[in-house]
């Protein structure tokens, strides 16, 4: 290689597509010139349509089933996060279930074995019954829950009766002898046993809270 | 092309794994002929080429879908293999440098006096000739002269696939052209 280094380095920057006009045409005039230069710029250009040719490899038969087949199962944490990311309405939605239910059951845990009874003052508490005296009639919605309701009288309104029943009037009257009808509701009876039941009545309520605005 | 591969790599993101056999499927020959190219063994190419996969399976989330994947996959390939042969044994290597030269090792020291292909050679002989060849450089040069000749990277491709400064990318390839020209040159 007894030419010049320098135009050695421009063959090769000529080669990359990395030179410049004037460089170009400077290496080219001196192309002309310089047999020994002429014959390392083909000899490159040689080489680089040698290398182009090299064999071609294919890969092994079964090459991408192995590949699918040693792939890790996704870890089902990866797949929650994954799906949670694609459906946040839903997740939105599962939240603010979740946390419904939890305080509706906590509402519903609260003394749990305590009778509890609507304010009318004519309603009569005898032990874990509520009773409705004869002849008295009961103005308003009567709520009572943890305890049975024995309705003599009348109640003007809705009864709603949670964890407890309706007594049958006959039975708790057989020593008395025979008496005329036993007290009515003038109003819509409801009685609450299980927490699904529960849930459900607030979740009903809930509802027509929010539909009635 | 590119756009088929990036709606597959979307899907794969998404946590489609059957989108990956197509990603496989296209790019299995280059890759594999990439990694025996480095390796020179085709058990070796295959455990390597398919490790490669599965990394850039398992990695998918931290690429960025505007790059070009064939990069990043060549990238996750050629660190797998450089990983593979430091880890062979710490034989005596042709193509460790010699101390005091830059770039130089064992094999420029060799006369080469290396068989010459017969006249009448078979282009099929020829091909395996010039692989031959391309083997028997040190794999610093090596792979910028196959990712650039037989993969056709651009030298900035090139540069991030080997995460080796452009200037260096270019010193190399230059090198291994000459390299390569002093060994083909009786073709």
């Amino acid at each position: 290689m007894s030419c010049n280094e320098k135009y050695i380095k421009k063959i090769h920057d000529y080669l990359d597509g990395d030179i410049s006009a004037e460089d170009e045409s400077l290496l080219k005039r001196h192309l002309e010139d310089c047999e020994e230069c002429q014959k390392h710029f083909h000899e490159l250009n040689r080489t680089i349509t040698l290398i182009r040719s090299a064999e071609r490899m294919e890969a092994p038969d079964h090459f991408t089933e192995n590949v699918m087949n040693n792939l890790p199962t996704e870890k089902k944490s990866m797949r929650y996060k994954r799906w949670f990311k694609r459906h946040p309405i839903l997740v939105a939605a599962a939240i603010f279930f979740l946390l419904m239910i939890g305080s509706l059951s906590s509402t519903f845990n609260q003394g749990t074995d305590q009778l509890v009874v609507s304010t009318q003052e004519e309603l009569v508490v005898d032990g874990d019954t509520v009773i409705v005296p004869e002849g008295v009639t009961v103005q308003g919605d009567v709520y009572v829950r943890n305890g049975d309701l024995l309705v003599l009288g009348t109640v003007n309104g809705n009864v709603t009766l949670f964890n407890g029943e309706l007594l049958d009037a006959e039975s708790q009257l057989e020593g008395g002898g025979l008496m005329a009808s036993a007290g009515g509701v003038n109003g819509e009876l409801e009685t609450v046993d299980q927490t699904f039941e529960w849930i459900w009545y607030h979740v009903k309520n809930f509802f027509k809270g929010v539909f009635t605005f | 092309m590119e756009q088929f591969i990036k709606k597959k790599i979307i899907q794969v993101k998404k946590g489609d794994q059957s989108a990956f056999s197509d990603v496989v499927a296209f790019y299995q020959d280059k890759i594999y002929q990439h990694c025996y190219r480095m390796l020179g063994n085709k058990h070796e190419a295959e455990d390597i080429a398919q490790e490669a996969f599965i990394r850039a399976y398992v990695n998918i989330d931290s690429f960025d879908e505007n790059r070009k994947f064939s990069t990043w996959l060549y990238r996750i390939a050629t660190n797998l293999t450089i990983d593979r042969m430091r880890k062979r044994k710490p034989d005596f290597h042709l193509d460790a440098e010699v101390k005091g030269t830059d770039g130089l090792d064992m094999y420029s020291q060799l006369a080469s006096t290396e068989r010459l292909p017969g006249e009448e050679v078979e282009s099929r002989e020829l091909q395996r000739y010039i692989h031959h060849e391309i083997s028997q450089l040190p794999s610093k040069y090596r792979s910028i002269i196959m990712l650039r000749y037989l993969e056709e990277f651009s030298l900035k491709e090139i540069s991030e696939i080997l995460d080796v400064p452009l200037g260096t990318v270019k010193t190399r390839i230059h090198r291994g052209r000459e390299a390569l020209r002093k060994r083909l040159r009786h073709v």
